[in-house]
């Protein structure tokens, strides 16, 4: 069992826990996820690690209920515990194998989408404590779906914030942010962008003007998540790739976001079931 | 004197009825039945079927005990030399190996030498007979990748020896493929996998789920900081191959693995797990073997009317006859001499029809078998809304990459020597991360291989 040590809500449906994986959190790498199955009868969920803190032996998580078994998740409290957290799993983000020199001064933008919030953090974390400059855009629909913007503003150099309603921050997509930015006189190296499969589609289009090298996060399904199953299979410059074993990260701009995002749909219809059936017995 | 009766059947459920359920389909024989069958046998000078079966199973001998209503005799018989006999007795292509060779054959049918196992293995399991004597700690740790049939037999052979083995398991449950590929209704999980597992923990063997070797920890931590002398790698198989035609990224093609784990790891038929699965309503499986009999017979079971793509005839199916016989009975179609060339989707992307090509045996090749090729503009498609692919794997590349010395071949499988020695020292491997997909029986040869040769290796110290 994976004991949780910590909850909170960062927003109405988003919840950050910290949970027990000393292993885990000892090898745990930016840019790689972990699989939770809550129960003896649940289902494996990837998800991103937001945290790790190898000395405690704890990794943090951030879950948003979108369905049945995400929302049986965030039912649970301090003292409880998942029967199953494994990994790290995925390849590390690049950037780690590069050197001090190579990264001193290096410029990254970071462009986080809703949860996508969650594992731009370590990544963050990490080029800041490796003398990186990074300046990161947040987005979300509203001003209750931002999460973790303090911790991120006392991270980065820049932080800007964008709402679709323009109820926090900058009023407007994540990419005309980004745009404002680049013809402002902003000069990166490097971008980063992790959210929904649409923005990095569209983050990508957007960038592509001001070759910019731009890697993405692909939150595919998943089963085992080491390969096995090619339920996670993408095509990536016209080639099938596994996520999970040769991803999560790619190439922002050679990535087939509609087939991507088509692929996640696949067990919609099940999941909504899943997710109206009575579990309290009624209708039987 | 050899009793000389036809083979005696073996009790099954009626086709019908278990094409809706996942029990399993063989009943096995009972007692009355198991001495009858073991009567036949002629307990031969020079019994070819030892030299048939891959951990060459004293045959005679343990059929000589169950003649003789001695059970527990023949169970100890038969863990000298395998220690998953239950699941053998099941799963083992017997045709191929010890029934394939047996002298009645030749004339008539073999003795059911897989029945007999099995009934062997399951009256021990269900009269707690466990040859699960250990000798004490001698002082060494071993630690093992993954925990089906090579590591089982791996860690089974250490514990015996005195050895304090650890097994360490990527998914959630340990078993391997007997947990997550063969289905319920071949092989029992709650009484014969489980009971499997229980024998080994009985034997004082560890056992660390949700551990990925490679990603969790290396194997150089395994060594380092964690203090164990010696590694065995029985990872499996690895990543499911796809075919590279156009439309395998549609949504509805599945990969064999992905939609067995679903099933029988996830338990994607029992209403009260959480796990889903797509079967659509006619589903097309592609490939020829165990794994494609697998799926295409969970397939019908969710409700699907399935049929079975192979691009070679029914010889050739490289499956178990038996499963290849149930198959048929359940009310699989067979599209054989066939091979897809594209699947076909909708305007959604979703599959709606799988366009395949004829074939024709050609020339034997160096192997001797005779190839397919293509009859030139014989294009015809199958309708279907679901593709299973069962193409066999290639090796995963978790353990290899992050491994320093540790070689693998240009197939990315690992080479390891005919003592199941890796390049590594210190390291070895055995089962399908070795020979890449092949059977259960070899893996547990494999295994009990390198668990000799890890011995050999800790006492030279």
């Amino acid at each position: 069992m994976f004991r949780i040590v910590e909850k909170e809500w960062l927003a109405d449906n988003i919840c950050r826990m910290s949970v027990e994986a000393p292993r885990l959190a000892k090898a745990a790498k930016p840019g790689q996820f972990l699989i939770v199955r809550d129960n003896e009868r649940g289902e494996r969920v990837p998800l991103t690690i937001c945290d790790y803190d190898p000395q405690a032996g704890t990794v943090d998580i951030v879950i948003q209920t979108i369905g049945a078994s995400t929302k049986e998740m965030c039912s649970y409290n301090v003292g409880d515990g998942f029967a199953d957290v494994v990994g790290p799993l995925g390849v590390p983000s690049e950037f780690i194998s590069k050197s001090a020199e190579e990264l001193k001064g290096r410029r990254y933008l970071f462009i986080a989408g809703g949860v996508g919030t969650a594992p731009v953090y370590p990544q963050v974390k990490w080029l800041k404590a490796h003398g990186a400059s990074v300046d990161v855009i947040m987005g979300a629909k509203n001003v209750s779906l931002i999460i973790l913007e303090d911790r991120m503003k006392a991270l980065c150099d820049n932080l800007y914030v964008c709402t679709d309603d323009g109820s926090a921050g900058f009023k407007g997509m994540v990419t005309a942010q980004a745009e404002e930015l680049l013809t402002g006189g902003h000069a990166y190296d490097e971008a980063v962008a992790i959210g929904p499969m649409i923005m990095m589609k569209f983050v990508a289009l957007t960038l592509k003007k001001y070759s910019l090298p731009l890697t993405v996060s692909l939150n595919t399904l998943m089963v085992d998540g080491t390969g096995m199953c090619g339920a996670c299979r993408v095509t990536v410059g016209g080639k099938t790739r596994f996520a999970c074993v040769e991803g999560p990260e790619f190439d922002g701009y050679v990535v087939d976001y509609d087939e991507a995002m088509r692929r996640q749909g696949m067990y919609r219809p099940q999941e909504i079931e899943e997710d109206h059936k009575c579990h309290l017995g009624l209708g039987k | 004197m050899a009793n000389k009766i036809p083979r005696v059947p073996v009790r099954e459920q009626d086709p019908k009825v278990r094409a809706t359920n996942f029990d399993e389909v063989c009943y096995g024989y009972n007692m009355e039945e198991a001495l009858l069958e073991a009567s036949r046998c002629l307990n031969c000078k020079n019994p070819r079927c030892v030299e048939g079966c891959p951990v060459n199973v004293k045959i005679p001998q343990f059929i000589a005990k169950v003649a003789a209503g001695d059970i527990k005799g023949a169970a100890e018989v038969i863990s000298h030399d395998s220690s998953l006999p239950s699941v053998c007795g099941r799963v083992c292509p017997q045709e191929l190996q010890c029934e394939g060779r047996c002298v009645l054959g030749v004339k008539g049918q073999p003795v059911s030498i897989g029945k007999l196992e099995r009934f062997v293995g399951d009256w021990s399991r269900e009269n707690g007979v466990r040859f699960t004597e250990c000798a004490p700690f001698n002082g060494h740790r071993i630690a093992i990748v993954g925990s089906g049939p090579a590591s089982l037999a791996c860690a089974g052979d250490l514990a015996k020896l005195g050895y304090q083995v650890t097994m360490f398991e990527a998914l959630h449950k340990a078993g391997g493929v007997l947990e997550y590929g063969i289905p319920e209704f071949r092989l029992p999980k709650d009484t014969v996998v489980a009971g499997e597992i229980a024998n080994i923990k009985a034997m004082g063997v560890r056992i660390e789920t949700d551990t990925v070797v490679g990603q969790t920890i290396t194997i150089d931590e395994l060594f380092d900081t964690e203090g164990y002398e010696a590694v065995f790698i029985g990872s499996g198989a690895g990543l499911p191959r796809f075919m590279n035609i156009p439309g395998e990224n549609l949504n509805g093609v599945f990969s064999a693995n992905e939609f067995l784990t679903r099933n029988n790891l996830m338990k994607a038929y029992r209403e009260d797990y959480m796990t889903p699965i797509y079967t659509g309503n006619k589903v097309a499986v592609v490939g020829g073997g165990n794994v494609a009999m697998d799926a295409a017979r969970t397939a019908l079971r969710l409700g699907a009317e399935v049929t079975v793509v192979y691009r070679r005839t029914e010889k050739e199916l490289p499956a178990r006859a038996e499963e290849v016989h149930h198959a048929k009975d359940e009310g699989i179609h067979f599209e054989l001499l066939s091979n897809p060339v594209e699947v076909l989707g909708n305007e959604k992307g979703w599959v709606r029809g799988l366009k395949c090509i004829r074939m024709e045996l050609g020339e034997p090749d160096e192997s001797g078998r005779r190839s397919p090729v293509e009859i030139p503009d014989s294009y015809f498609e199958i309708e279907c809304d679901a593709v299973i692919m069962a193409l066999g794997t290639s090796p995963n590349p978790l353990l290899s990459r992050v491994t320093p010395g540790l070689q693998s071949d240009k197939r990315g499988r690992i080479v390891a020597s005919e003592d199941e020695k890796t390049t590594r020292e210190g390291v070895f491997a055995g089962g399908d991360a070795v020979t890449g997909a092949a059977t259960v029986i070899l893996a547990m040869g494999a295994g009990r291989k390198a668990a000799k040769s890890i011995d050999e290796y800790i006492r030279k110290f």
